[in-house]
């Protein structure tokens, strides 16, 4: 396994002669690694001329970049209106208790799956049409 | 053997299609992946020869093959919910497989970009001014004269960029057309780009959309050839719903935080790299190819009322019994759309409120369902067409957890650039917290001599509920953009039609807050 600066630089020449490549940048970062995190942001700036101000304060601004890994798995949960209405919130007990300590749930607006609700979503797999007993399934395979 | 159809959009494989698919492919059958109908209720839906079999689970595989299923719907085509539509966009819903160069070509795609060619891009530009096409973001600015604008303005380099960032709660018309019909959409681009002298287009997806960016690029690549010298690309977006306004699009396509710029500039004069560029939703630029083909243009400015011209994709969700993707006219009632197309809420019980345009849209109480789909109608009702999604609730919720609901996405989701969006809703969370705990007592500070003018008995519901009206015309119209711009929508709309939601338990909140006083 290559070094960690190593793979950034790989990711960084990939994205060479783009225009605006910093956030294709950031996803395959935080692909690689889970998070974008101090070390790699002082790279980026470095390969981008821009500061490490400046590539932070667009790591922080987008939900989907992290600081740093973590490496439970995470389930995505829709909580967004058409969801809440189809009673996503009833299952939130339920689905608390099926995470535990060793699913991460993350709440999300909208999966786009509205006219089906409540979804989920699990790396790429998306489930939708989910009661208490589904969603719990759902948690516990994740 | 037969040739069994199965979507395989991400609501039908959500709901388990692929699984499915395999089991009559297992069977020596050929199964062709194609879109989705848009009647998600009854998904997985399985299509042989014409009939329909849905919601289709493991178990009905076989009764479905030995024709004895109870899941059978009859010839989907003279199903009522598709029968009675108007599909223009989504006139090939159901029927092509979306990466398939060949249907596409079948069903009569590249035609509208091979009449522009032949007629330049003037007389394209006035195809679309024509037709009356109106930006289907949720503007509703007619997209004739943007690209005007951008013809007009001279650069060394010009943009289009498609707006696919559709996190709109209740929507995904987007995500359909870019997962059953991404050809589609990329002509319409490339329309657009030879109308105003664009080089390089950019589909800017959320990162929650990982079918539709799949598909998209899968689809850039094998139409390469067709559309250049036009080069596009998809670029991902990071989950900041924020970025579905057109100057925080921009500037995530940059590369730097997805905050909202001031306009002027428009973009269509100082967009992407500061060059001109046209910035438009996935259904206008999805709407452009129809418009384009032979007789397109005038075809289109028949249908419609008033000045909204044409078809929309209107997108029903939430408690919906027959939920899903109904293309119509404009014109339709909000009454016709939940009762005779959607039968009414999924759970049984009566319809108590409808949010039209997504998290930022008007609730609307039964009262008012008479309204037809038109922008100046719902204008006029202080309400939004926005993206045209619809989404109805029956009578168990909460409208003064939805509009507290409203006020906390709003504060989740800002951009942090202007004030009364950033403040203004965290505070918005506050107040509706406060009304519906029945007011507060002083606290420490104003009940201390030295503050002569502080209110010494607290403050009563009604005071916050009049803060909280302040408030939301400050959001309204001081903020840059819609996101705090049209939150008072939702807040406003529930607080004037269903007030009894934000005062549980009133009279007996209040007498506590004055005991609290006195003690």
């Amino acid at each position: 396994m290559s070094s960690k600066p190593d793979r950034i630089a790989a990711i960084l020449a990939d994205h060479r002669g783009r225009e605006g490549p910093l956030l294709p940048i950031l996803h395959d970062v935080q692909a690689e690694f889970g998070c974008v995190d101090a070390e790699a942001e002082a790279l980026i700036a470095h390969d981008l001329n821009l500061s490490r101000a400046d590539v932070h304060g667009v790591v922080s601004f987008y939900h989907d970049f992290h600081a740093s890994a973590d490496p439970r798995p995470e389930v995505q949960i829709c909580r967004a209106e058409a969801c809440k209405a189809r009673g996503v919130e009833a299952l939130m007990d339920t689905a608390t208790r099926a995470a535990g300590e060793r699913v991460r749930l993350h709440t999300v607006y909208c999966l786009g799956l509205c006219s089906a609700g409540p979804a989920a979503r699990v790396g790429d797999r998306l489930h939708a049409r989910l009661d208490a007993d589904s969603l719990a399934r759902v948690i516990e395979n994740a | 053997m037969k040739i069994v159809r199965i979507s395989d959009d991400a609501l039908a494989r959500a709901l388990g299609a692929d699984e499915l698919a395999a089991a009559f492919a297992a069977r020596g059958h050929t199964v062709y992946r194609t879109s989705s109908w848009g009647m998600h209720w009854l998904e997985p839906l399985v299509e042989i020869d014409g009939m329909g079999f849905g919601p289709a689970t493991l178990a009905d595989v076989e009764p479905i093959l030995a024709g004895t299923s109870s899941t059978a719907i009859g010839e989907i085509i003279e199903h009522p919910f598709i029968a009675r539509q108007q599909r223009l966009t989504f006139a090939r819903a159901g029927q092509t497989r979306p990466t398939s160069l060949e249907d596409y070509e079948a069903t009569g795609g590249w035609a509208g970009l091979a009449r522009a060619r032949k007629i330049g891009p003037e007389r394209t530009i006035e195809d679309v001014l024509q037709s009356g096409l109106r930006g289907r973001g949720g503007a509703g600015f007619p997209a004739g004269i943007k690209w005007q604008t951008v013809a007009k303005t001279p650069g060394p380099q010009k943009y289009v960029v498609c707006n696919a960032d559709e996190g709109d709660s209740g929507t995904f018309a987007d995500r359909m057309v870019m997962e059953g019909d991404p050809y589609q959409l990329i002509e319409g681009m490339a329309i657009a780009a030879h109308a105003v002298g664009a080089s390089q287009g950019y589909i800017y997806c959320r990162s929650e959309y990982p079918d539709a960016i799949r598909k998209l690029t899968e689809a850039l690549r094998l139409c390469a050839h067709v559309i250049a010298p036009f080069r596009c690309e998809v670029r991902v977006g990071a989950g900041a719903y924020v970025c579905g306004e057109e100057t925080s699009l921009l500037n995530s396509l940059e590369g730097k935080r997805g905050e909202v710029r001031a306009k002027p500039p428009l973009p269509a004069i100082q967009g992407l790299f500061g060059r001109p560029t046209v910035v438009n939703n996935v259904l206008t630029l999805a709407a452009v190819p129809h418009i384009l083909a032979e007789g397109g243009a005038a075809h289109y400015q028949t249908l419609g009322l008033g000045r909204s011209k044409g078809t929309m994709p209107i997108q029903l969700a939430g408690n919906i019994k027959h939920g899903g993707l109904f293309e119509t006219a404009f014109g339709i009632s909000l009454r016709e759309l939940i009762h005779d197309v959607g039968g009414g809420t999924a759970s049984g019980r009566p319809v108590k409120a409808v949010q039209v345009g997504g998290p930022l849209g008007a609730y609307l109480h039964p009262d008012q369902f008479d309204i037809r789909f038109d922008y100046e109608e719902y204008t006029a009702a202080d309400a939004l067409i926005g993206h045209a999604g619809i989404t109805v609730f029956d009578d168990s919720a909460d409208m003064g957890g939805m509009a507290r609901f409203a006020m906390e996405f709003c504060a989740a989701e800002s951009c942090g650039k202007c004030t009364p969006c950033r403040i203004g809703a965290v505070r918005g969370v506050e107040i509706i917290d406060r009304i519906r705990a029945g007011g507060r007592p002083a606290d420490a500070v104003e009940r201390l001599p030295v503050m002569h003018n502080a209110p010494k008995t607290g403050r009563l519901p009604e005071q916050d509920i009049a803060l909280l009206t302040d408030l939301c015309e400050t959001m309204k119209f001081g903020s840059l953009c819609a996101l705090g711009g049209f939150t008072p929508y939702p807040v406003m709309s529930a607080l004037k039609n269903w007030p009894e939601d934000f005062l549980p338990g009133r009279d007996g909140a209040a007498d506590n807050l004055l005991d609290r006083n006195e003690a």
